[in-house]
């Protein structure tokens, strides 16, 4: 693991920039209960650019608990890098005290009791709050939200997006990328963008029988005298990762080759000052990319849900990683002058919703979206007992529950469920309703199969999505989490090759080892497979939870990791 | 114990492609085709690395029509391999004087595997230079 130090230093001597970042100071003030919505946005206006950054906020109009992984593994050259230091390395690395909002916020050290003390995180009315009062400074600020804005929620999935659609244009976003946004269908999609105020960019987006652009690839913007050019990438495995029967004609990929030229072309055709990379690549991706495109002045990434408090600067190009569930808004001031960046100043501002006051207007218009659904949200299905969270690079205890409700539900040996990094978390005690259900479920492939498998194709499988995940070159890698696992125990080794990784995969039930040969019957969900069948994901947990009444899930160990 | 057939079909599709992709053996007797088909492509002449350009996508979205480009300043002909396919041999493009030396193309891929070019240029010399394309079944995207 690199020292902060370290960490500064190749900052500093990347480039010739002047830089500063505001993460800290605000720990000890909340500490002392004397936090206020102006230090939170206190920001020293600098040069004459700003950029307002929001990315992978999951349809998440309230204000959410959101815990950051535990385990979040690099390879390759990210190895021990940022974003892959987690908790107390994280801490160190950008000298934050345990304890602290700051703690909160980036890590899952002492989560339950520091969310109990600090309170909820995020909430577009809040994050409306804070995309004011920056455009309070520097009218002309650019919002950039960086895409999986619209899918994460039962309102979004009621609605098709449309709630989503309808708040963020109170927001009045400058330019937005996509990925999630393809699963309504790419009908759909377009419908949408054809009502949009502001472009939705995606250089990487293609017909995929003519290979032709199929989307905006850029948009120039002329702000405080500066031509900025703002490039959009989609996720670039869409139509692996997601359903390619929702988005048939379209090709996607990371298009390496093509980015280069449309730098080029900005540069040379459209003489941008400043050029902005609006990314939905994954954070491994982008720094790739940026150590391989010249002329990005700014990568702000996105997909892989991570949050710094400071960028990460690869050559002269700066990454912003601005978290997700909208739990923080990113600001970044830069001077340009004379056709190039001379200085910036950024802030990850955190959207403490108790310290932040929610935006009366946008705060209607969200209570507006949602009453036509109030009495479906509010159910109360049962109750946790325990945290249930996502995040984590092997499971976390939201698809543990989804995996046991599927063994049971639907009379499984083995359950799978994706590695999304979607979903925000629920405190030991709290009502499980209706609306936290979908807030990790909600999507339009839902259909929770059931099927048999040999042990030989389940540890294809799990290689598969391992690769996926920890291929050491990224673009390679799609940006999700392992398939979680129930029923069945595992070992692997995330630095091995392809078809190596996994092993000792065992029956959780007897403890016997898997048979490559015998057959198992496995239940999982969103397969991307067009006509797959089954009972919705959601009425299968919603059944296990109302049979149990208070769920409680144990400490998962039966994912083995090398080196851990 | 009802079991949806149509779902336990695709599925044991997926893994069935799946289980026939990492064949490291399978891979090692198709490399002596390959090198084969070089050889014989270049008459027995040395073959450096370089001098010509593959362009795909890193995971292909449909193995089934993978689309595919090369190019190579100054060839005469840019001779296409699909390393891991039951038959390697793709295609063969000459180009005329006044044609410029780049080809676009789909193919089938029965797995991941390196899509190779070999170049024969106007002096006689050769170039080659491979991407590798993998296959997958996806479907955990964040």
């Amino acid at each position: 693991m690199i020292s902060r130090r370290d960490f500064l230093q190749a900052a500093a001597a990347a480039s010739a920039i002047i830089g500063g970042s505001a993460a800290g100071g605000w720990g000890r003030l909340m500490a002392a209960q004397s936090l206020t919505q102006d230090q939170l946005l206190e920001f020293e206006t600098t040069g004459n650019v700003t950029l307002i950054h929001v990315t992978d906020i999951h349809a998440q109009l309230k204000p959410i608990w959101f815990r950051e992984p535990e385990i979040n593994i690099g390879v390759g050259e990210a190895a021990g890098q940022p974003p892959h230091v987690t908790g107390a390395d994280f801490l160190r690395l950008f000298g934050f005290r345990p304890g602290t909002p700051e703690a909160y916020a980036f890590t899952y050290l002492d989560f339950v009791a520091l969310a109990r003390s600090y309170g909820r995180m995020g909430g577009l009315d809040r994050v409306a709050t804070v995309v004011n009062a920056i455009r309070a400074d520097r009218p002309d600020a650019l919002l950039l939200d960086g895409g999986d804005t619209w899918q994460g929620s039962y309102t979004a999935n009621a609605t098709r997006g449309q709630d989503m659609v309808n708040v963020m244009n109170a927001l009045r976003p400058d330019a937005m990328t996509s990925h999630w946004e393809f699963t309504y269908g790419v009908d759909r999609v377009n419908e949408i963008v054809e009502t949009l105020d502001f472009p939705f960019l995606g250089a990487n987006i293609f017909d995929a029988e003519w290979e032709e652009p199929a989307y905006e690839p850029y948009r120039i913007f002329e702000r405080g005298g500066v031509r900025i050019a703002v490039i959009g990438q989609a996720f670039p495995y869409l139509p692996v990762a997601n359903p390619r029967w929702m988005f048939p004609n379209l090709s996607f990929g990371v298009r390496e080759e093509r980015m280069r030229e449309v730098v080029a072309q900005v540069r040379e055709e459209e003489g941008a000052d400043l050029v902005v990379l609006l990314s939905h690549n994954g954070f491994d991706v982008d720094r790739k990319m940026a150590a391989r495109v010249p002329g990005i002045d700014v990568i702000l990434t996105g997909h892989t849900h991570d949050a710094l408090p400071e960028p990460l600067v690869v050559g002269k190009t700066l990454l912003l990683a601005s978290g997700s569930n909208g739990k923080f808004v990113a600001r970044l001031d830069l001077d340009v002058r004379d056709g190039a960046l001379r200085g910036w100043r950024h802030k990850l501002i955190p959207v403490f919703s108790d310290v932040i006051a929610p935006d009366p207007e946008v705060a209607a218009l969200i209570e507006a979206e949602r009453a036509p659904f109030k009495a479906q949200l509010e159910e109360v299905l049962g109750t946790t007992e325990s945290l249930l969270y996502r995040r984590g690079n092997f499971n976390g205890s939201w698809d543990d529950l989804i995996c046991n409700a599927l063994i049971e539900e639907r009379e499984a040996d083995i359950a799978l469920s994706p590695g999304f990094r979607w979903g925000p978390s629920l405190l030991p005690g709290e009502p499980i309703t209706r609306e936290d259900l979908f807030n990790a479920t909600a999507m339009t492939y839902p259909a929770a199969y059931r099927t048999e498998m040999t042990g030989e194709q389940l540890k294809a499988v799990l290689e598969d999505v391992a690769d996926n995940l920890f291929n050491p070159d990224p673009y390679y890698q799609q940006g999700g989490d392992m398939v979680r696992v129930g029923g069945m125990g595992y070992a692997i080794d995330p630095n091995a090759p392809m078809g190596r990784r996994i092993s000792s995969m065992t029956l959780l039930r007897d403890g016997s080892p898997i048979d490559p040969q015998r057959s198992y019957v496995v239940a999982g969900w969103a397969s991307v497979n067009e006509g797959t069948e089954g009972p919705a994901i959601w009425d299968v947990v919603e059944s296990f939870v109302k049979r149990k009444g208070v769920v409680r899930i144990d400490p998962n160990a039966t994912v083995r990791v090398a080196g851990r | 114990m009802k079991l949806n057939r149509r779902d336990a079909l695709q599925l044991a599709a997926a893994g069935a492609a799946l289980a026939a992709l990492p064949a490291g053996a399978l891979r090692a007797a198709e490399h002596a085709d390959v090198e084969a088909a070089i050889a014989a492509f270049a008459g027995g002449a040395p073959v450096k690395e370089g001098g010509v350009e593959v362009e795909a996508p890193e995971i292909a979205e449909n193995g089934n029509t993978v689309p595919i480009s090369v190019a190579a300043e100054g060839a005469e002909a840019i001779l296409i391999l699909a390393a891991g396919n039951p038959n390697p041999d793709v295609a063969t493009f000459h180009f005329g004087k006044l044609a410029v030396p780049a080809a676009s193309t789909r193919i089938r891929l029965a797995g991941t595997q390196d899509v190779i070019a070999v170049a024969k240029f106007a002096d006689g010399s050769f170039g080659r230079a491979a991407r590798t394309v993998k296959v997958t079944i996806g479907g955990c995207g964040g």
